[in-house]
């Protein structure tokens, strides 16, 4: 299996001289295509940086990052909103929704960045996925905190993205709501086939991935498979 | 906690700042410059009138009157003024003037300035003249050559720079040229139908007979001659004044009401960002109101130091101001602080704060702890709160009592509050409407960026009603002040179309009326009317006297209308500037016919059939009221309240008035000379020059209003930007998450462009649309003129206002575009 994702020596510091903090320090890795990864450790560990970096949302302070065989270093703030409209999914720890949009509206998106026509029946065909087609219309305050984030996987899978990238899916729910999303995640992805990132807290939830990464003060201090590996 | 709570967020509380300190600078300003003037014309009122007592009138004072107010007085001065030719004779040039033929010591208080000093009193001992420092300029003339008025030519002894009780203005409208009294008769200028003004001027010693001269008083104006004393000239020219600076007051009360609805902006962007900050004080126990507490006091205290700012500035604005406006004091100004405006200044600064700040805060009350817990519910719930009408009452009785305070009268302080309050509703109004329109209007079909930008104007949390209300009404005063302005100027250049007149030469006796067209027609020059005037005074109406019409108090006919003199021209038809609005007009009388004249409309009140009885210069003549004409007086030529049909005036001593119009500037002059040289009576207005005088006055007093313009400008701006501001908060952070799920800068900026192209294009139209209201509104109601719309300003307008709009709109967003998103949705949470 070829590497969707490699990461090489990777740091990442805020801030300058006394007030310098090293958050990452010369992580290595490389997650294979259609995979299930997760980053586990504990708060401060640097995982929400290292995601954020992964997904070009950020840039690193040295090292490179290799995302579907496209070096990101180089490129500039629009070419990396094109690689993140067209190959990679994003699921929140805070929904992320736009409060101003229905939530038909945030799961279409994606699609009419792209100006890909038939955004709205895709996006009513994947709220229908998660079960939310009763609820199209409603605003992001309108909706619970599980409904929120089924609209957020929804939006997040409506690209049909070749990496999903999670910061604790389910951080803000509670345990029923938190395994229905998970289950949804799961099995979305496995459908469309998508290499699955996740940052999580959860060390049952990380089980469930193929690999487990754990931080600790921004450096890797292991890298194994998972137990519980979801099928 | 109020001090703690705004240590991070101090830089916010800049706009806020900003936007007080203008309205406050200028405010302050004007009032101690209006104090500093009052006091100064206290100060300064005997050199206003120069004499202890003026009497003024069209004719002169009967030897009786004249001597018993001698008798009264230590010293006695007399003065003619009269307009004229001058010539002079070294460059040619001629000009009309106002020549001030002087007798006597006058002004006992102050002095007429001259270079050098000494001529102002040496004049009088020769064939001497004093001319105005323009004049001198114009013509290139200096002291020592020849200046001839009528047919005496005068020496020139100095130049003149200061006159009593006259503002540079003034001069420059009609320049003065004094000469003695004893060459009068001798320059031949006072003739029929001269227009004469004379002046007694007179000194009391230590003790004044109080009772005889009231009573002496009384009979001179009984005659119609004004008795003026230094008590009323400083009330008159005080009253002046006031109205120049109340109308200066009324723009720099314009400047602090948008800075207002800055401050008012300013404040719901803080309260915006403190919502989080609130619902974790409140879920940890903290009472609605002890959070509004919180941030009222930092809006108090942060309005106070705009108010210091403002006020400190108005008293660096207030030593400036005599200087701008030198050009129209009667008096010189040394400007002195006038500490009552520092503080009125503060307090106003507090009591703005306070309003506006509870106005935008008490939202805050109504915000849940839950929004501390629960993503989507934190944002203010502007819902109607039952707290907004006592504020919303308070804020309306603010804005009545300042503008009450600055205009002094109720009525138009109600009508003014009335109109700003009408127009920030009808303002709001329109931003429902706008929103209700967008909702139903854009169309699916568009492109999903413009869609996502125009989708904005209605969805929740949307700005457009307040950015349209507070950049509308930004607007709207600002295109106002604009369009008057150049309305005010338009109205003067009309008058110099090219088939307009631009040639009047009056004071033609009859014996040189012949000569004079012939004159006209030797160089080529279309004779575009020819006057005939004839002088008369009133001296019935309706059968009544003067006298008879003072002691009956069923009639009111005015003591002016039986003073003044009459001069009234006879013809067969009605020309161009006049419309025949009530009654018929027979444009021709047989001697056994009753006289019908026409009459300009709401003269005296006066009503068709009504009987005038005049004394045509010794003749008594009965008419009657039969039509009335409503007449252009815009029109550069001439005019007449009383038009007589012909048949009846014929053979009445008169004088003549020619129009014509001269094209080249050369064949002006030449002609001017000519005519000048041969009749030295005649006077010649020449429009090109008035025009010059008038764009030159315009010109000062558009710098003035543009000075405190200025203000309105600035204070516009900042609001415009504290408005623009307010959504911020809203799109920057939908923007990084749309930058997070792959939008591109390109896409960013259209969505952004689209939203504000729509607000700035709502908000440009909704504010022209209300100044252009405003302006019909000063047009009828201060100006008497109709307000005609210029499309091309119109547009011009809509362009700035909608392209600024647009670029602070992106200038806000080019964090979200540049930055990564991270780094962004890092800053902004």
């Amino acid at each position: 299996m070829s590497a969707i994702l490699i990461v090489s020596d990777l740091n990442k510091t805020y801030g300058s001289g006394e007030r310098e903090v090293h958050v990452l320090s010369n992580i290595d890795f490389s997650v294979p295509s259609g995979s299930t990864v997760s980053i586990v450790g504990p708060s401060g560990s640097g995982k929400t940086t290292m995601l954020g970096l992964c997904a070009g949302l950020d840039r690193p302070s040295a090292g490179s990052i290799t995302l579907n065989e496209i070096l990101l270093d180089r490129l500039n703030e629009d070419q990396l909103s094109e690689i993140r409209n067209r190959y990679v999914g994003f699921v929140f720890q805070d929904f992320q929704l736009i409060p101003t949009l229905t939530a038909l509206e945030n799961v279409m998106i994606p699609l009419e960045l792209r100006g890909e026509k038939g955004a709205e029946q895709a996006a009513n065909e994947l709220l229908d996925r998660v079960g939310l087609s009763a609820r199209l219309s409603h605003y992001p305050a309108e909706l619970s905190g599980g409904e929120q984030q089924r609209v957020a996987i929804a939006r997040a899978f409506s690209n049909k993205p070749k990496i999903l990238f999670a910061d604790e899916p389910t951080g803000n729910l509670d345990e029923e709501t938190g395994e229905t999303i998970e289950d949804l995640l799961f099995q979305i992805n496995q459908e469309q086939g998508t290499t699955l990132v996740l940052v999580t807290h959860d060390l049952d939830l990380a089980e469930k991935t193929q690999q487990i990464i754990r931080l600790k003060g921004g450096k890797i201090v292991e890298t194994r498979a998972g137990k519980n590996i979801k099928s | 906690m109020a001090i703690r709570d705004s240590r991070k967020s101090r830089s916010r509380l800049l706009l806020f700042i900003a936007s007080i300190s203008l309205g406050i600078a200028a405010m302050v300003g004007i009032v101690s410059f209006r104090q500093n003037l009052l006091k100064e014309i206290d100060l300064q009122a005997k050199e206003l009138v120069g004499a202890d007592v003026r009497i003024r009138g069209n004719r002169d004072l009967p030897d009786s009157l004249l001597n018993q107010f001698k008798k009264m007085s230590v010293d006695y001065s007399r003065e003619n003024f009269f307009s004229s030719m001058v010539l002079f004779p070294e460059s040619g040039g001629t000009r009309l003037t106002q020549v001030r033929a002087l007798q006597g010591a006058y002004p006992y208080y102050g002095s007429i300035e001259t270079i050098p000093s000494e001529a102002g009193s040496t004049f009088l001992d020769g064939k001497y003249a004093l001319v105005d420092e323009k004049l001198i300029l114009q013509y290139d003339a200096q002291v020592g050559d020849s200046i001839k008025v009528g047919a005496v030519t005068f020496k020139i002894l100095g130049t003149i720079s200061k006159v009593p009780g006259r503002s540079d203005v003034s001069a420059t409208i009609a320049p003065i040229v004094y000469i003695p009294h004893q060459f009068i008769e001798e320059t031949g200028l006072i003739q029929k139908g001269s227009r004469i003004s004379y002046f007694h001027y007179f000194q009391f010693g230590q003790a004044v007979d109080t009772v005889g001269w009231v009573k002496l008083s009384e009979i001179t104006e009984s005659k119609g001659y004004d008795v003026e004393t230094i008590e009323e000239e400083k009330e008159e020219t005080g009253e002046a004044f006031s109205n120049l600076s109340s109308f200066l007051e009324l723009v720099a009360f314009a400047a602090l009401l948008l800075g207002c609805l800055g401050v008012s902006s300013a404040i719901y962007v803080y309260a915006r960002s403190k919502v989080q900050s609130v619902a974790v004080l409140r879920c940890l126990g903290m009472r609605s109101w002890d959070a509004v507490g919180i941030y009222l006091i930092q809006v108090v205290l942060f309005g106070l130091i705009g108010a210091g700012i403002g006020s400190a500035l108005g008293m660096i604005i207030h030593y400036f101001l005599p200087t701008i406006a030198k050009d129209f004091l009667p008096v010189s100004l040394d400007p002195v602080p006038y500490w009552p405006a520092l503080l009125m200044g503060l307090a106003i600064g507090m009591v703005v704060s306070l309003l506006f700040g509870l106005l935008s805060l008490v939202g805050l009350r109504n915000i849940s702890p839950l929004s501390a817990i629960r993503f989507g519910a934190s944002d203010i719930n502007f819902r109607f709160d039952r707290l907004l009408i006592p504020i919303g009452g308070a804020i309306l009785l603010f804005i009545f009592l300042a503008v009450f305070w600055q205009i002094e009268s109720l009525i138009e302080a109600v009508n003014f509050s009335a109109i700003l309050v009408g127009s920030i509703l009808f303002l709001f109004a329109l931003g429902k409407g706008f929103v209700w329109l967008a909702r139903r209007l854009i169309p699916k079909k568009l492109p999903y960026v413009w869609r996502q930008g125009f989708s904005n104007l209605y969805r929740p949390n949307n700005q457009t009603v307040i950015l349209i209300t507070t950049l509308g009404l930004g607007t709207a005063f600002l295109a106002t002040l604009y369009f008057m302005q150049d309305l005010l100027v338009e109205r003067v250049s009309l008058s110099a179309a090219e088939d307009r007149p631009n040639t009047i030469l009056f004071d033609i006796q009859s014996s040189q009326h012949l000569e004079v067209k012939s004159l006209t027609k030797e160089y080529g020059l279309s004779l575009m009317q020819d006057v005939p005037v004839v002088t008369m005074r009133l001296l019935e109406v309706n059968g009544y006297t003067k006298d008879e019409a003072f002691n009956d108090s069923t009639v009111s006919y005015p003591d002016w209308a039986y003073s003044r003199e009459y001069r009234v021209t006879y013809r067969d038809s009605l020309i161009d500037s006049e419309e025949l609005v009530e009654g018929n007009w027979e444009g021709k009388a047989h001697s056994t016919d009753s006289i019908f004249i026409s009459v300009a409309e709401d003269f005296m009140d006066l009503k068709l059939g009504d009987e005038l009885l005049f004394n045509v210069q010794g003749a008594i003549l009965k008419t009657y009221v039969g039509s009335f004409r409503e007449i252009d007086w815009r029109r550069v030529q001439t005019n007449f309240l009383i038009l007589f049909p012909s048949g009846v005036l014929e053979r009445a001593p008169q004088f003549h008035v020619l129009v014509t119009r001269i094209d080249s500037k050369e064949t002006a002059a030449n002609f001017q000379l000519e005519a000048v040289q041969k009749f030295p009576n005649l006077s010649i207005i020449d429009l090109d020059l008035i025009l010059k005088t008038v764009e030159e006055v315009l010109a000062k007093i558009a710098f003035v209003i543009r000075f405190m313009a200025y203000f309105s400008i600035g204070t516009g701006i900042i609001v415009m930007i504290s408005s623009i501001i307010l959504s911020r908060y809203q799109r920057i952070k939908e923007n990084a998450l749309l930058r997070t799920l792959g939008a591109s800068r390109r896409q960013l900026w259209v969505i952004t462009v689209a939203e504000y192209l729509f607000l700035g294009a709502m908000s440009a139209l909704s504010g022209l649309f209300l100044s252009g209201i405003f302006a019909t509104l000063l047009g009828i109601y201060s100006f008497d003129f109709v307000f005609t719309p210029d499309l091309t300003q119109m547009a011009i307008v809509f362009l700035l206002v909608t392209a600024l709009s647009v670029i602070i709109g992106l200038f806000n967003s080019r964090r979200v575009v540049s930055n990564s998103p991270m780094e962004v949705l890092r800053r902004e949470a």
